[in-house]
């Protein structure tokens, strides 16, 4: 146990775990949006990032910027970032969109058992990470820096970096987005509707099916986002970065709430923190053990998370 | 109806099984006995180790040089006289014994080169022991290999026990750093090669340590914690017992913070894999040791024969690949056609080869005389290129 490890790096490993948290945060709705809606969780959604990752990475390179480019000025940087949030967003959101057509539509209408949703979820992450691991070779991917890592503020002996601001502030941003629109849309009433109960959501009108694939839609379009927000942080990608990433995002989204938006946030950002704290104490790699020591804990005090379920509530 | 679909279906399916089945048995016996010549023919050479995975490039290397033996081979003694067999570990300890136990059943296989890494090697050396099968491994570095009694294991470079010891000389006396940080991967190679650097370097140079993930498996790719260690330890060099995967993301995370200093590693970080991961900006200047001379040394027309064989250039340890698999090729050339003799031959052989001269111990390591370590270096392209060679402690 290094204590002193710990307390004199406090302010870096909270400002790391909080820049790790956000990644984790948007990756968590995912899972916490399909989870409260259909009560399944969906295995594939770590596929949806990784998909999100390489459209993101792809597209860089096709506008000019390869792994071994020097980072681009602000203006240019912009630009890319933004095409590449905008191809991660579209590949993220249709490989949802598919994995619900294909994977879980057919099983919906015959009224599978949630068992057969499970295996059908795990047997969907496989053969999409599996089929991009044939198509890559199973290599790392190497990406461009878009942004050159610098310290922009400095509180006490924690240099606070552009990228870490980037990263919180995002998760924040499209957290609060997606919040408002849950709460305050017809498109998010109709959400919450099915999520509190879908035959008497039918019966009110909404379209269930339509409502259950903008869910998977907006857990693309978060997991894309998300996929940027990796590339950026760490910049390279493989077939299986989704797979560990997403057992984590899991983590977090059940350690907030699992069906909870603001617990979804709170969780990643909670595990982020936690995770870095105990990789300090303890080593790095006593990162994972940490995280699910710290998941049981809570689950055994608070069993349906930090938050609580809620996306079937009248209040989100 | 559904029912009778299925049962035609599995009438099908087990009629083609049975076909397949008999396919399968009267090819075997028809294979090479008749397009060859000479009693040297009809045997094979395996491959066991990584040629997918994260590690992939150094199984890669390895096999194309063994394997550019055996083409020449075949190109003086008939077509599919020597078959290069092939078995994938993905460089996984997990993966080997099973892999393993499938290669010995194959009565003609009478020698392998590999495995290549040191974790996949303890995982399937005894089973290679046990079956009487030798193997010739040209990189797998870990000292206790040769420590188990292991009468087919021969090691056709230096160990860890001089590796280690001749990357923390560099880094004291070339690199001049009295400040390291030492990592390791927790693999087998990996902790066996920290630990000898570790213990080289002193108490009084080492200021941290930490393990990572194995190669590959680092949660989210995510080195962060491990990084803002190396920061805060203040160290100007960071030694790695690692793959190039890990390295690499290390390297590139390292380079985000700002860190300075210089990333020294082993020979498992020892191809352009470590730069295609960091970006060619943050690799280059890193340091990697190799229990080899460099490749493009090597000796004979190696150098051109391999770039015409493969369309790219000869990678670490290909040489020594291509000794391995001639020291085979010599054997049953001599006539030792089964395991046993092709073993008592590697016992006393002293093969001089194109990477090295060979001669073996009593336990499987390469005799002292021979032993040679060199240091390279990432440049600005993103290749390592030879630094110099360690001087024998």
């Amino acid at each position: 146990m290094h204590i002193s490890g710990l307390i004199d790096n406090f302010g870096p490993l909270t400002m790391t775990g909080l820049a790790q948290g956000a990644i984790y945060a948007l990756f968590a709705l995912g899972y916490t949006l399909v989870y409260g809606v259909l009560r399944l969780i969906n295995f594939a959604h770590s596929e949806v990032f990784m998909m999100g990752t390489f459209a993101a990475l792809q597209t860089w390179g096709v506008l000019g910027l390869n792994p071994n480019s020097p980072a681009p000025t602000f203006g240019r940087m912009l630009g890319f970032l933004a095409a590449g949030l905008v191809a991660a967003i579209i590949a993220s959101g249709l490989t949802a969109l598919a994995v619900e057509l294909v994977a879980y539509r057919p099983l919906r209408r015959r009224n599978a058992p949630p068992l057969a949703f499970l295996i059908t979820a795990i047997g969907a992450s496989l053969t999409i990470s599996e089929g991009i691991g044939v198509i890559t070779k199973h290599n790392l991917h190497g990406g461009p820096t878009l942004i050159k890592e610098e310290p922009v503020l400095t509180i006490g002996n924690t240099a606070i970096s552009n990228l870490q601001l980037l990263l919180i502030l995002l998760a924040l941003v499209m957290m609060f987005f997606l919040d408002r629109f849950i709460n305050k849309t017809r498109l998010g009433r109709g959400v919450r509707a099915v999520a509190q109960n879908s035959d008497s959501a039918a019966l009110m009108g909404v379209n269930k099916n339509r409502v259950i694939s903008l869910v998977f839609l907006l857990g693309g379009l978060m997991a894309g986002v998300a996929a940027v927000m990796y590339m950026l942080k760490i910049g390279d990608t493989r077939y299986d970065t989704g797979f560990t990433l997403g057992i984590e995002a899991f983590t977090a989204a059940v350690l907030g709430g699992i069906g909870n938006l603001r617990g979804a946030l709170l969780g990643g950002l909670l595990l982020g923190v936690v995770e870095n704290y105990g990789a300090g104490l303890f080593g790095t790699q006593w990162h994972t053990v940490v995280a699910f020591v710290l998941l049981v804990g809570i689950l055994l005090f608070r069993p349906t998370g930090l938050l609580g379920e809620s996306l079937g509530r009248a209040r989100a | 109806m559904r029912q009778g679909l299925a049962r035609a279906f599995g009438g099908v399916a087990i009629a083609a099984l049975l076909v397949g089945a008999a396919a399968c048995n009267s090819s075997n016996k028809t294979t090479t006995g008749g397009a060859s010549s000479g009693s040297t023919c009809g045997y094979k050479i395996a491959y066991f180790g990584a040629l997918t995975g994260s590690s992939a490039n150094l199984g890669v290397n390895i096999e194309q040089g063994a394997e550019l033996a055996v083409v020449q081979y075949n190109a003086k003694h008939g077509k599919d006289c020597i078959t290069m067999q092939k078995f994938d570990s993905q460089g996984d300890p997990a993966v080997a014994p099973g892999l393993a136990r499938s290669l010995v059943t194959d009565a003609k296989i009478i020698g392998v080169v590999g495995p290549p890494f040191s974790g996949e090697s303890e995982a399937a050396d005894p089973i290679f022991n046990d079956a009487g099968i030798p193997t010739i491994t040209p990189s797998a570095t870990r000292v206790s290999l040769s420590t188990h009694g292991w009468k087919i294991f021969h090691r056709a470079v230096a160990n860890d026990g001089s590796q280690g010891p001749a990357a923390a000389a560099y880094i004291k006396n070339v690199l001049k750093a009295d400040k390291v940080f030492v990592g390791d991967d927790q693999s087998a190679y990996g902790a066996g090669l920290a630990d000898a650097v570790k213990g080289a370097l002193g108490s009084a140079v080492v200021v941290g340590t930490d393990k990572t993930s194995a190669d590959g498996r680092q949660p989210g790719n995510d080195f962060s914690g491990f990084v803002q260690k190396v920061i805060a330890s203040g160290a100007t060099a960071l030694f790695y017992g690692g793959y190039y995967q890990n390295a690499g993301l290390i390297r590139k995370q390292l380079t985000a913070k700002g860190w300075k200093g210089t990333l020294v590693a082993g020979d498992g970080v020892d191809d352009p894999g470590f730069a295609a991961a960091a970006g060619n900006d943050a690799a280059a200047g890193s340091y990697v040791s190799c229990p080899c001379s460099p490749a493009s040394k090597a000796g004979g027309s190696f150098v051109a024969d391999y770039k015409a064989q493969w369309n790219t250039d000869a990678g670490t340890y290909s040489d020594v690949a291509y000794d391995a698999a001639n020291m085979f090729l010599k054997g049953l050339d001599a006539g030792n056609t089964t395991p046993d003799k092709m073993n008592t031959f590697l016992s006393t052989i002293q093969y001089t080869g194109v990477a090295n001269t060979y001669k073996f111990t009593s336990v499987g390591e390469l005799d002292p005389t021979y032993i040679k370590v060199w240091m390279f270096k990432f440049g600005a392209d993103g290749k390592p290129v030879p630094d110099q060679e360690a001087p024998k402690s």
